[in-house]
């Protein structure tokens, strides 16, 4: 059922199992209990990082499988995605991996827009079980978008550190978590230029989707024990607060970004906190579906966030475009 | 709310924590001034080795480009980089870096289209420009000469 942007679930659709694999930072991080697979370093054994990247997305989707008891055939397909021009991750992992894929891009509101997809796939009765992926590698973003490793610059307090994670789900019939709704989002362009500071950028992409939540849902965020972003991280979730405050909402201590979650930022020199894909989806793999397994959690909005640039559009002085997808978690019991 | 770019401008401004300068400024004085005196201190031990000042003077910046260059190689200079900030990237030592990082960084996509390729990418335009003005100086002098 549609109402308004948001698109209500009618057939019971479940998160049966998940998986997270990340590298060796995000394993030294608070979550560090909750992730399946954490690499021995941040190579996972190939020579590139691509291949690393790529190796790291098939791991988590393997062991989700595997935790799952379903077998290979019973996957009917892959969305997925990840930060690499032309998604290669997603592509180089599903060539071994073998299942139907559909790649996706949303930056890093990914994870949330596959599972979106996923979860219309199977109301829509073309599929029983979805596998939803998606990954990002901080050495593989440093390239694409930024310096190589080595080079000796500084880095604003602003900007994020991308997360070396992927996470994966399997949605189907059953399962303890169910997918109640989901609110892809719009996009918006508050023109925010400065490429290190993706917060500010995604920001009123993320207050845009809760709001017409909000009011096309017509739930209030005291109807949620957890509202999370994906990966506005300090600037960012600071700025969303302030946009609800001017609304006369607050969202208070309910209200939580992925970014803020994945790593400690005292100790873990991230500056502004985690971001791309793989740091939503491995925070909800790692973190939030556990805590609602253990019945901690009632009702969770899970909020990724993605910067829609490239290096090619903030080399031609082109604002930062933001988006939001918005996902509304059950406990099934 | 609704919010203006001008007011969403402010918003997001008002909440980005600017650089602590009151850190930065002092490491990158303390450690640009170091690799300072270090270039003297190798120049001092070239002129007593008999080297002259012109020599002894290119014989510096060799030396501390060996040096950028071994520290990136290591994996290290980056490392003192994140505490220095300005203090490794404006002596030679950082243009060294600027050279070197993306050598290594890009020599899984090859020799020739990757390390070589890619090796100017953050240093290119400091050294067109400088060989830019050198042939305009160059051709000021000449006409200097000639006129």
């Amino acid at each position: 059922m549609k109402k308004g942007d948001v698109w209500f679930f009618d057939k019971d659709i479940y998160i049966k199992e998940y998986a997270s694999c990340v590298g060796v930072k995000e394993g030294e991080g608070p979550l560090r209990d909750g992730f399946d697979v954490i690499g021995e370093d941040d190579r996972f054994g190939e020579s590139t990082w691509e291949k690393a990247e790529c190796r790291m997305f098939e791991t988590a989707c393997r062991k989700a499988v595997e935790k799952s008891g379903l077998s290979d055939s019973d996957i009917g397909c892959l969305i997925g995605g990840d930060l690499l021009n032309q998604c290669i991750s997603t592509s180089f992992a599903a060539r071994d991996l073998g299942f139907k894929t559909l790649g996706v891009y949303g930056a890093c509101s990914t994870m949330a827009e596959s599972m979106a997809l996923g979860a219309a796939l199977i109301e829509a009765g073309l599929e029983e079980y979805v596998l939803c992926a998606a990954s990002s590698h901080f050495c593989t973003a440093e390239r694409q978008y930024r310096y190589p490793l080595e080079y000796g610059g500084q880095r604003p307090q602003t900007s994020q550190w991308t997360a070396t994670a992927c996470g994966a789900v399997i949605l189907g019939k059953e399962g303890k978590v169910r997918i109640k709704a989901a609110c892809p989002g719009r996009v918006f362009d508050p023109g925010v230029r400065d490429v290190n500071n993706m917060g500010a950028a995604m920001a009123q992409a993320a207050y845009e989707t809760l709001s017409r939540y909000f009011k096309d849902g017509e739930k209030k965020p005291e109807e949620h024990d957890l509202i999370v972003t994906g990966d506005l991280s300090e600037v960012g979730a600071a700025i969303v607060d302030k946009l609800f405050r001017l609304d006369g909402v607050n969202l208070g201590e309910r209200y939580g970004d992925c970014g803020l979650m994945l790593f400690d930022r005292q100790k873990q020199d991230v500056h502004s906190g985690g971001s791309g894909c793989g740091c939503s989806a491995a925070v909800l793999c790692a973190r939030i579906l556990p805590r609602m397994i253990k019945h901690e959690l009632k009702r969770v909005l899970f909020c990724p966030t993605g910067a829609l640039l490239s290096p090619l559009s903030a080399a031609q002085g082109e604002s930062i475009p933001g988006i939001c997808h918005l996902i509304c978690l059950e406990d099934a019991e | 709310m609704k919010l203006s770019t001008e007011e969403y401008k402010k918003l997001w401004q008002k909440k980005s924590p600017p650089s602590p300068w009151y850190k930065t400024v002092p490491a990158a004085f303390l450690t640009g001034g170091l690799i300072c005196l270090l270039g003297q201190g190798i120049k001092s031990g070239f002129l007593s080795a008999g080297l002259s000042e012109k020599v002894s003077s290119a014989a510096v910046s060799c030396s501390l480009i060996l040096l950028g260059v071994s520290l990136t190689a290591l994996r290290i200079y980056d490392d003192i980089a994140r505490f220095a900030g300005a203090g490794t990237l404006v002596p030679i030592t950082g243009f060294a870096n600027s050279i070197a990082a993306p050598a290594i960084e890009f020599k899984t996509e090859g020799f020739i289209l990757g390390a070589c390729v890619k090796m100017f990418t953050i240093a290119g335009p400091v050294l067109t420009l400088a060989v830019t003005s050198s042939v305009i100086y160059g051709v000021i002098c000449w006409l200097g000469g000639v006129l």
